[in-house]
């Protein structure tokens, strides 16, 4: 697994979210999908948002572009993009918004293109709808672009269909169309899950190199930690709604601080390494309904257990710097003095070693 | 596409051919005979066995039934019983009259149906939404001939003398008459002419023949004294076009590329009307279709209700009369005319969803 050298981390945030929260109103109670989110990314920088399916991760990136329905509901929070708030915003300026400087592709990619219209007529229409271009002028444009994507023979791949396409071309087309006004934010929800393998490495190559060459900060949404190891800068982790644990891609990988974020990367098959069974992490999901009190993971967490932290299942840790650059959510770096049961010597040492 | 459509036509045929027998076995079955009701209950014997040889009804059924073929596949659908004219020229008279109506039903049907569909879908679970489909079934489950009985109580009694009245039936009122178009283009097209079946054919469409010449007083008229026989035709194809509208439209709203649609920046005017109605179509097309047979059923009764001598009410009268090829030569042409819909439809799904190739 080859960790990609970051880039210089100075620059300013693009967009920062905070206290995000989305509940989906169902007949069966409120889920809290999205339920207090913080994180920032950097211009030009790929950030990954990474954890377990039911998790929150998608929910939080429709957020941002404000695309919930019913029974779905942004009830809280701040999306901040180049100084404004998005969530407070109007509908009409939302709109103008998408697609021009924050754009999306989904993991669906042969379901997310309409199949009534040409590929040419779709990517066409983004222009349209933002530049009022000509028709042909606008055309021309959309060759262009599925060229850059490397689609061979765009000009004739232009007037097909979408059920004409594999699955990659797809993901291809709907890249074209995300970037064809160059937003200075891509969405990527699991752009690759839905693809082959070889596919898949050719998809990241694509979306690595036009965040390279044009600057496009991405999130880039995934269950997968290898891809992430590959294309993030940072890494905000996931879990039952929030965000567990937050810093740059090569800390992750070497000093994962939650014991989450632990399991997930303990669980990673490594290649040539026999084992008889990988790792897990034991029971799933809390139901999104009915969270437990206290740390959202504590019923599968192994460090709870093994410290003997009772606090863990009675109130919630915040998600707060352990060290600097490094956030993470957890009883075992948070002083939780005044509450119950005292420190255990090797979290007292570890404590004291993080600190400056 | 020209061969599918043409082995569309030919594939219909047989269907055609079984109509045929259908319905001339059909018409025997009826309790009853020409003879009494042509020539009354008290007719004698001999009467009637002269009358039945006059007509060829006293051959064996199945010679019957080849003379029949052998003539409608010359074109001939024979004479009627009771009135001594050739079926085709009966045609020609009464079809004018339910096209009219059936295109007006079925107009107004799709216009009104489809966007209450589409407002119902967007604004699901809201309070026009549930007026909408509240109306769509009590629509739905009303009889046309109650409808249109009801219909005429309303505006032709109760609002009598109100600016609201409109007459109970009829094409034009008492005095106004459509001058066929020929007649008022002064041209000279007697009686006997070949082309007088069809410019008789084509003036018979009141409302076409009244815009090309012109006189807007008859198009008026006709337009409303077709308010409530279409109204009424209209009702049960309208409320089923608004339910699938309806349904089609939120299984596409919740689709991946409504999603794309609006991520793109597409305000929702345009997501649900350009990215979503088009999917949404395909099966409202269908109904469209299949209401084309349910318009002919109902136009049996809803001309028989308002006093429009079309095709309907000439069937209705035919089944009464026991005149055979009335009733056969008219169910065949009503036939050919669903079969003929139904194959617009099905070329028209190529046109509106390109995954569908029509082979």
């Amino acid at each position: 697994m080859a960790i990609r050298k970051r880039k210089p981390n100075g620059s300013a945030p693009i967009l920062e979210v905070r206290n995000l929260t989305t509940y989906f109103y169902t007949e069966d109670g409120v889920v809290k999908a999205v339920d207090g989110v913080d994180f920032f990314v950097r211009h030009g920088e790929v950030l990954g948002l990474v954890g377990e399916s039911g998790c929150g991760k998608s929910i939080t990136s429709l957020s941002i572009l404000r695309l919930i329905d019913r029974p779905g509901e942004i009830v809280a929070g701040e999306v901040v993009f180049e100084g404004d708030d998005l969530l407070k915003k109007p509908m009409a300026d939302m709109v103008d918004i998408r697609g021009d400087r924050i754009s999306m592709i989904f993991q669906q990619p042969k379901s997310s293109l309409n199949p009534v219209f040409t590929i040419g007529d779709q990517i066409v229409e983004v222009f349209e709808i933002h530049e009022q271009a000509d028709k042909e002028a606008a055309w021309e444009k959309a060759v262009g672009l599925l060229r850059l994507v490397g689609i061979a023979d765009p000009e004739s791949k232009a007037h097909t269909y979408p059920h004409q396409l594999s699955g990659g071309q797809a993901q291809r087309v709907m890249i074209a169309m995300a970037m064809a006004l160059q937003p200075e934010l891509l969405i990527a929800d699991e752009p690759t899950t839905a693809l082959d393998v070889t596919i898949q490495a050719q998809i990241l190559d694509l979306i690595r190199e036009l965040n390279e060459a044009t600057g496009t900060a991405v999130i880039l949404i995934t269950h997968d930690l290898g891809l992430i190891a590959e294309m993030a800068d940072r890494v905000a982790v996931m879990y039952a709604g929030r965000i567990v644990e937050e810093v740059e891609v090569e800390t992750l990988f070497k000093q994962a601080l939650h014991p989450y974020t632990q399991g997930l990367i303990d669980s990673i098959p490594v290649l040539g390494a026999v084992k008889e069974r990988l790792n897990t992490i034991p029971g799933g999901v809390p139901n999104l309904i009915d969270l437990p009190p206290g740390c959202r993971f504590a019923p599968r967490c192994r460090a709870r257990e093994e410290y003997g932290l009772s606090i863990c299942t009675e109130v919630e840790p915040s998600l707060a710097e352990a060290k600097p650059g490094h956030k993470v959510r957890c009883w075992l770096y948070e002083d939780h003095s005044g509450h119950d049961a005292p420190l255990k010597p090797r979290e007292a040492k570890a404590r004291k070693k993080d600190r400056p | 596409m020209k061969q599918f459509a043409i082995r569309r036509i030919l594939y219909t045929i047989p269907v055609l051919l079984g109509i045929l027998v259908v319905t001339f076995v059909i018409a025997r079955l009826i309790p009853g005979d020409p003879c009494t009701a042509a020539l009354g209950e008290r007719a004698t014997q001999s009467a009637c066995n002269a009358f039945n040889k006059r007509m060829g009804l006293d051959k064996p059924i199945y010679v019957q039934l080849g003379i029949y073929m052998a003539d409608v596949l010359r074109g001939d659908f024979g004479n009627s019983i009771r009135f001594h004219r050739p079926v085709s020229t009966l045609l020609l008279e009464k079809l004018p009259v339910t096209i009219e109506l059936g295109v007006i039903a079925l107009l107004l049907a799709t216009i009104i149906g489809i966007p209450a569909g589409i407002l119902s879908a967007v604004r699901r679970n809201s309070t026009t939404d549930v007026v909408t489909m509240v109306a769509a079934n009590v629509g739905v489950s009303m009889p046309v001939y109650w409808l249109g009985l009801m219909l005429q109580y309303l505006f032709a009694i109760l609002l009598k003398d109100t600016f609201l009245w409109l007459e109970p039936g009829k094409r034009l009122s008492a005095g106004l008459s459509s001058i066929p178009f020929y007649k008022a283009w002064g041209l000279g097209i007697s009686t006997t002419s070949a082309l007088y079946p069809a410019v008789e054919f084509i003036s018979n469409f009141f409302l076409f023949n009244s815009v090309i010449t012109f006189d807007f007083v008859v198009l008026g008229d006709a337009l409303k004294h077709l308010i409530l026989p279409s109204l009424a035709l209209s009702t049960i194809p309208m409320a089923i076009i608004a339910r699938i509208t309806r349904s089609s439209m939120l299984e596409v709203l919740s689709q991946d590329y409504i999603r794309t649609a609006r991520a793109k920046g597409l305000v929702e005017r345009m997501v649900v009307l350009k990215h979503a109605l088009r999917n949404a179509l395909l099966p409202v097309v269908t109904i469209l279709g299949l209401q084309a047979g349910t318009l002919f059923a109902g136009a049996v009764l809803t001309e028989s209700i308002f006093s429009l001598a079309g095709v309907g009410r000439s069937l209705f009268d035919a089944i009464t009369g026991r005149d055979f090829p009335v009733i056969q030569g008219f169910t065949v042409v009503i036939a050919i005319g669903y079969v003929a819909v139904n194959l617009v439809v099905d070329i028209s799904y190529a046109y509106i969803d390109p995954r569908i190739k029509l082979e």
